[in-house]
Formats: C-alpha cells, structure tokens, sequence
C-alpha cells in the first residue's frame, strides 16, 4: 500500500450550503446575494489555495497501544481505549489543506473582508474532515483489495485532543507516522501545523465496536456530541 | 439630510460603500464625531447583534455590517484621536496557551470594536502572563479568552488565578468562551462571565464594565 495518497482539491471541495451551514446558517434559508457571493468566491479560494496531501500508515495493534498511552495524560477511561483492543487493522493517519489557506484566512480578516475569511475558514474546515474520510476510505479500500475487510466491519477514525485521548498524544503518533513527509509539523504545544490538518488512528472491525454510548465520565463536559453521529452514520452504511 | 439614520441604515445592511459616502457626508458636514460614532456606526452594529440575537439574521450577514461599520470606523478613526474620544472601554482578546484557533476569537473582537470598544488582540497561543501583562499594559478593563480545545482550557484558569494574586489594581474582570466552554466551567474556575456567542460576549462585556 502506497502511504502517500494522492488527492486534488476538487475532491473535498464542500458546496456552498455546507460553508453557510458552517456559519450558522439552517440548510434551505434564503440568503442576502452578496452573502451567497462570498460563499461561492470562498470556495473560489479555497480550489485555487489549497494542496491536499495526506499519509497512511498501518500499525499493529501493541505498537498503537503504546502510542495511545503517549504520555499518560489520557482520560482513565475512553471511547478509543475500548475500541482499539477490539479492533481488527489500525492505520495511522494524517492529512493537511496545506498552510497557504490559513495565510489567505488572516488576510482577508486583516483587511476586514470577515464574512468572506469566516466562510473560507468554514470551507477549509469541511474539506480538511472530507480529506480525512478519503484517508479512511483509503485504508478501507486497501484492506478490502488485500481481503482483510470481513462482511459487517466498519472503519472509523478517532484523533488526539477529543473523547478523552490527549492533545499530547500526537508526539508519539508524529514519530511514528513521520508527516513531515506532507509537510505537517507539530508546534511546542502539540497543535498540527499548518491549522487545516487532521491526524489520528483509522480502526478497523465488527461495526459495534464503534458504537459506544456517550456516557464516558468526560462526556458531561461535551457540547457537540459529534460521536453519535458520526456512529449514526457509520451504521447508517 | 440627516445622515446619522443613513449611516445606521447602511451598516445595517452591511453596504461599505454607502458607508462610507454617508461618512464622509456626516464629517463634511461638521457633524459632532461622537455622535456620528454613537448614533451612527455604533447604533447600525447594535441593531445589527439585535436582529442576531434574535435568529432574524445569521452570522454572515453580521460580518458583512462589521465590515461596513469598520469602513466608516476608519474614516472617523483620525476625529477621534483628535477629539480625544475615548472608547467604550479596552478589552485584551486572545486565544489560549496552546491553542491555534482564533476565528471565533476574530468575530469577538469584530463585535466589539463594534460596539465602540478599543480591542487588543493578542492573536493565539498566547501565555497567561502575557495576557496579564497586556492588560496592565493598555490599563484594559476586561481580558477575554477564546479555546477550543477541552485540553487547552485549564489554560483560562491558569490566567484568572494568576490575575487574582495580582495587585488590587491590576485585577481585571475576565470572561471567556469558546466551543468546548460553559457557564458552569466559568463559575468553576472563578472567570466573572461567559460569552455564549459573540454578540452574547459583547453584553456581557458592558456587564462587566458597569460593574467596574
């Protein structure tokens, strides 16, 4: 398996109801034209900006299992400590947008155009998880073209600084997936570089092994409760 | 013509260029710049966070008036400093210590130079000691903080617990906010509020400069 994917910006392009959905704004609400100008030309932007690149590496299960206890500042009791141990293939990952887009992002708030660098910042943020989906359906492909995808498995991703896996964990993940490759860094307080980038573990297996309930004890502290429906519509498929 | 209702109605409608024009107008009109900054730019943006508030229109459309209300704000910019009107109060911004996302940071400190108030954006990642140092620095009334990361929160109470040990005046109100933050997470850590939103934030911030 090739780790390096290949990957244009058309293909994680979001449209321009995701970009507005991403400010706030409920699918099917009409909108001001000019507000819907600034949608489309952020997108405008955001093909012409951005250079999708990401890396996959698989990893045996106790080789990850040290990576995960990274430096022991995990939650006691997590959705990806569970999961893994049950799952069948892991794969490290990491993609990026690239850091020229965060660049235009500031500019356009230095100049004071904020509607226009808000909706690129949404666009580049639903393109770098749509970039991340295409690193997960990478891997499941792969597994599938080498007949290691059993009927009924499911392939989900979990990164470092949500569910309880520390933010710290990323050391650990960078030295042994080396993203320098693609040109993602971490800074001293374990933040990717360039922003637009996404990292993690891709976890292969029985589809219920994904499908935990959000009762963790650092669930009360959630707002978004994105997990459920991400497993919603893993087991939607 | 009385350019001040103008003026409102153009920030409104986030029209930079019409903006301007009626900026422009107001100032060659020898029209007070207090008054063109309080009833005119300032008043379209309140209008503004009142429809938002409401749902009646979305953050787009908020961005869109910022943009226009700044438009006049730089042509009214040099009567000010002139004049020597002082802002609303001075509030320093940042996103926390190991935090690199600063957008929603941006769309605070957009709201409250807004709303007429002097903004220090210190930008992201920004150490607790240098937030009270650009406090003490610009004698700010207010120290705002963005994170979006459950990991870099601790880093907000890190700042409020350095700012309580500090001399009685050097002792700013806080507020935070931020996806992954609450109004109990606030209490707990002994910030004096919580923005929900921006527009919420910049309520909150008059709060707590009245109580100042």
């Amino acid at each position: 398996m090739n780790e390096l994917l290949n990957v244009t910006a058309e293909q994680v392009l979001p449209d321009v109801a995701a970009v507005l959905a991403g400010q706030g704004v409920p699918p099917g609400t009409g909108v001001a034209e000019d507000v819907s100008a600034a949608g489309k030309t952020s997108l405008e932007l955001l093909k012409k900006h951005a250079v999708p690149a990401g890396i996959v590496r698989p990893v045996a299960r106790d080789v990850f299992a040290e990576i995960y206890r990274g430096e022991g500042r995990n939650e006691p009791h997590t959705p990806v400590g569970d999961i893994f141990p049950r799952g069948e293939n892991l794969a490290l990952f990491a993609v990026t947008l690239g850091d020229r887009v965060g660049q235009i992002i500031k500019e356009l708030f230095g100049s004071n155009d904020f509607a226009l660098g808000a909706m690129l910042d949404s666009a580049a943020s639903v393109a770098a998880d749509r970039l991340a989906e295409l690193a997960e359906r990478y891997f499941a492909d792969a597994l599938a073209g080498a007949g290691k995808l059993a009927p009924g498995s499911a392939v989900l991703r979990y990164s470092p600084g949500y569910c309880g896996w520390h933010i710290t964990g990323q050391e650990k993940l960078f030295e042994h997936l080396e993203p320098g490759k693609i040109g993602v860094s971490l800074n001293e307080s374990h933040l990717m570089q360039p922003l637009k980038s996404v990292s993690g573990v891709i976890i292969s297996g029985p589809a219920e092994i994904h499908d935990f309930c959000n009762t963790y004890p650092l669930c009360g502290a959630c707002k978004t409760g994105e997990c459920r429906r991400r497993i919603r519509g893993l087991l939607a498929k | 013509m009385d350019t001040l209702p103008e003026i409102r109605k153009s920030v409104q409608l986030g029209y930079s260029e019409k903006v301007a024009e009626h900026t422009m107008q107001a100032i060659d009109g020898a029209v007070d710049a207090q008054r063109i900054l309080d009833e005119g730019l300032i008043a379209g943006m309140t209008l503004v966070g009142e429809q938002f508030k409401a749902h009646e229109i979305f953050l787009p459309d908020v961005l869109m008036a910022a943009k226009a209300m700044h438009t006049g704000l730089d042509l009214l910019q040099p009567l000010l400093v002139k004049e020597g009107i002082p802002p609303q109060g001075k509030v320093v911004i940042g996103t926390v210590q190991g935090d690199l996302h600063d957008i929603g940071k941006n769309l605070v400190g957009i709201m409250l130079k807004g709303a007429g108030f002097e903004v220090i954006d210190l930008g992201n990642d920004v150490t607790p000691e240098r937030f009270l140092e650009a406090a003490a620095e610009h004698e700010a009334n207010v120290i705002g903080m963005s994170a979006l990361l459950t990991t870099t929160m601790p880093a907000m109470k890190k700042v409020v617990e350095l700012n309580k040990r500090g001399k009685p005046a050097q002792v700013f109100k806080v507020i935070i906010g931020g996806a992954p933050v609450s109004e109990s997470f606030a209490r707990e850590i002994g910030a004096d509020a919580y923005g929900f939103d921006a527009a919420s934030a910049v309520d909150r911030v008059k709060d707590l400069i009245c109580e100042d």
